[in-house]
């Protein structure tokens, strides 16, 4: 495709999830997601995969990792309420290291909160959602064409790290059509899980050879039975009560990806080579501090962008590196100040960090990041 | 047109003010400009309030919302009351005959035409106003051409209504006599 077409961010994902091979959707429709099952509905079929609406996102994500574990890319979408009740699930799938990607549309909240409003108030939900420590990904874009890029990425991690990933998008590129020009489909590198078929050595279901994190993945319901649980166990996919070896099956889980996290972590710098104060943002928001940044320019002050395009693991060594120039970080955000937390840790104790948050449902502009640059805003609490 | 120009498209949920801002995106992404379109609705899947914005721009577009409203499209009288203030200084309103203009607005900056009882009378179906809308709105300020609204249009309507959709698109045109047009026309698109 060379042609540029009006997309919205929520049908982007759908053409992404296809391109990257997904042929397996279950969800439960909820604003601003709802596109995506529906986009899903249509599209799916179109090339012989499956659609289903279930009764709850429990469910949802329940028959996402069933239909991954038999073989199928997966995934599904929804919003924050709908995000909660997922979590549950999303830890089974780390515990059971079942590949799908989860995408979350973000609204307003708390719980039902402002139904149609941008947020970006799941950041850290995303990361603490359900329970235990487990590992996560989490990817956020902030254009059309990057959530179609992403969501592609999104299955990519997931595949090679059998986790799930989460992709976190926020309202404003949801539901924002622009212009893109799609890639070649043909073009993308796709990554699909390692398989193993019961051969040689590697017997048992969680086998995971010597300096490697990852096992290969055994077809489910093919094949060989084995054991597929969400309680602590050992490589044969079985239960276990021996600390030991809890504790070292857990521990692999969380350095699969606290080992890969270059591999993992993506960032966008702008104009940060000269400049004093980086503005730090993720998805969306970043479409403002960009018409910030440059009306600030024209002005002469030197400000430029620090973006995590995966969000989690939250890229603290890359802040640390692309920002150890820089003398103050300005942290903007959707929500109450979350991934601030991250940036206050990340921060020299010489870097003065400021906020800027929304908290209302209405969306930060280019204007407010400029007063907040000039010291015109409270700046420790959101509006 | 002016590098950079942000319309706003308000109106009664159902009324169709989203698809108005589509069919403005599509057709400048059809003449490979900028576009970025976005919405403002309530939890009601009908009534209540809806609003839409594109932004359509020969530069990248960064922020997706509207901040200097050039252009407003009001079908109800809460709509215009409530997005009018927000028109940049030399903005235009174009309002449905049905609706009074606030005492604020300049009368200069108000095109009152009868969008609603142009698809109900002339069109024949009430649910064309946002079509009928666009032709005129299109009209007003010489936006694109007719071939590339028409396929703008086209690729965001159920098949088979193409007859019925052409022609509110042509009766929202003829809602827009010379002088109208000689005051707004901005640039056309070719």
């Amino acid at each position: 495709m060379s042609k540029a077409v009006l997309m919205q961010g929520n049908e982007a994902v759908v053409e992404g999830a296809i391109a990257a091979g997904a042929r397996f959707f279950a969800g439960y429709p909820i604003t601003p997601s709802t596109e995506i099952a529906e986009q899903s509905a249509l599209r799916l079929p179109q090339v012989g995969g499956t659609f289903i609406q279930m009764e709850d996102e429990l469910a949802s994500v329940a028959a996402v990792l069933g239909a991954s574990a038999a073989g199928v890319k997966s995934f599904t979408a929804t919003s924050g309420p709908g995000f909660s009740l997922m979590q549950e699930n999303i830890g089974y799938g780390a515990m059971a290291e079942i590949p799908c990607v989860i995408v979350d549309v973000q609204r307003a909240g708390p719980s039902t909160g402002l139904a149609t409003s941008p947020s970006q108030g799941d950041y850290m939900q995303a990361r603490w959602g359900t329970h235990g420590d487990h590992p996560v990904i989490a990817l956020s874009p902030s254009s059309v064409l990057e959530a179609y890029r992403l969501t592609v990425r999104a299955f990519n991690l997931s595949e090679k790290y059998r986790t799930p990933v989460i992709l976190l998008m926020d309202e404003i590129v949801g539901h924002m059509r622009e212009g893109v020009t799609l890639p070649n489909p043909n073009e993308l590198i796709i990554n699909s899980r390692k398989m193993s078929f019961h051969d040689g050595a590697n017997k048992q279901c969680y086998y995971v050879p010597e300096g490697q994190y990852v096992p290969a993945m055994k077809p489910f319901g093919r094949g060989e039975r084995y054991n597929i649980t969400g309680l602590a166990h050992d490589i044969s996919g079985f239960p276990t009560n021996d600390n030991a070896v809890a504790g070292a099956g857990i521990k692999r889980l969380l350095d699969k990806i606290e080992k890969n996290a270059d591999d993992i972590i993506r960032t966008e710098e702008y104009l940060l080579d000269d400049a004093e104060t980086a503005i730090v943002c993720f998805g969306g928001t970043k479409r403002a501090a960009m018409d910030a940044i440059e009306a600030l320019r024209a002005r002469g002050e030197k400000v430029g962008l620090f973006r995590p395009v995966t969000v989690w693991p939250f890229p603290e060594k890359q802040l640390r590196e692309k920002c150890a120039q820089v003398k103050r970080l300005i942290v903007v955000e959707h929500n109450h100040g979350q991934m601030l937390l991250q940036v206050q840790r990340a921060a020299t104790d010489t870097q003065r960090v400021d906020f800027l948050g929304r908290i209302d449902g209405t969306v930060i502009t280019p204007d407010e990041i400029v007063a907040t640059f000039e010291g015109k805003e409270d700046m420790t609490h959101a509006q | 047109m002016k590098n950079r120009f942000e319309m706003r498209f308000t109106g009664s949920g159902g009324q169709g003010v989203i698809l108005a801002s589509v069919i403005f995106a599509e057709a400048a992404v059809v003449k490979g400009l900028h576009a970025v379109q976005s919405q403002a609705y309530g939890p009601e899947a009908r009534g209540g309030s809806s609003k839409a914005e594109c932004i359509i721009s020969r530069d990248t577009i960064w922020f997706s919302k509207v901040q200097q409203n050039d252009f407003l499209l009001a079908l109800t009288q809460n709509a215009l009351d409530k997005y009018a203030p927000e028109l940049a200084e030399d903005g235009v309103v174009m309002i449905d005959e049905s609706l009074s203009a606030p005492a604020f607005l300049d009368s200069e900056r108000v095109v009152s035409v009868p969008i609603l009882r142009c698809a109900r009378e002339t069109v024949g179906k009430t649910i064309t106003a946002n079509i009928v809308a666009v032709g005129a709105i299109n009209e007003l300020f010489g936006l694109f051409d007719e071939e590339t609204l028409r396929e703008a249009v086209s690729r965001h309507i159920p098949a088979g209504t193409e007859d019925l959709n052409f022609r509110a698109l042509s009766a929202g045109k003829a809602l827009i006599g010379s002088e109208l047009r000689d005051r707004y026309l901005v640039e056309r698109e070719n």
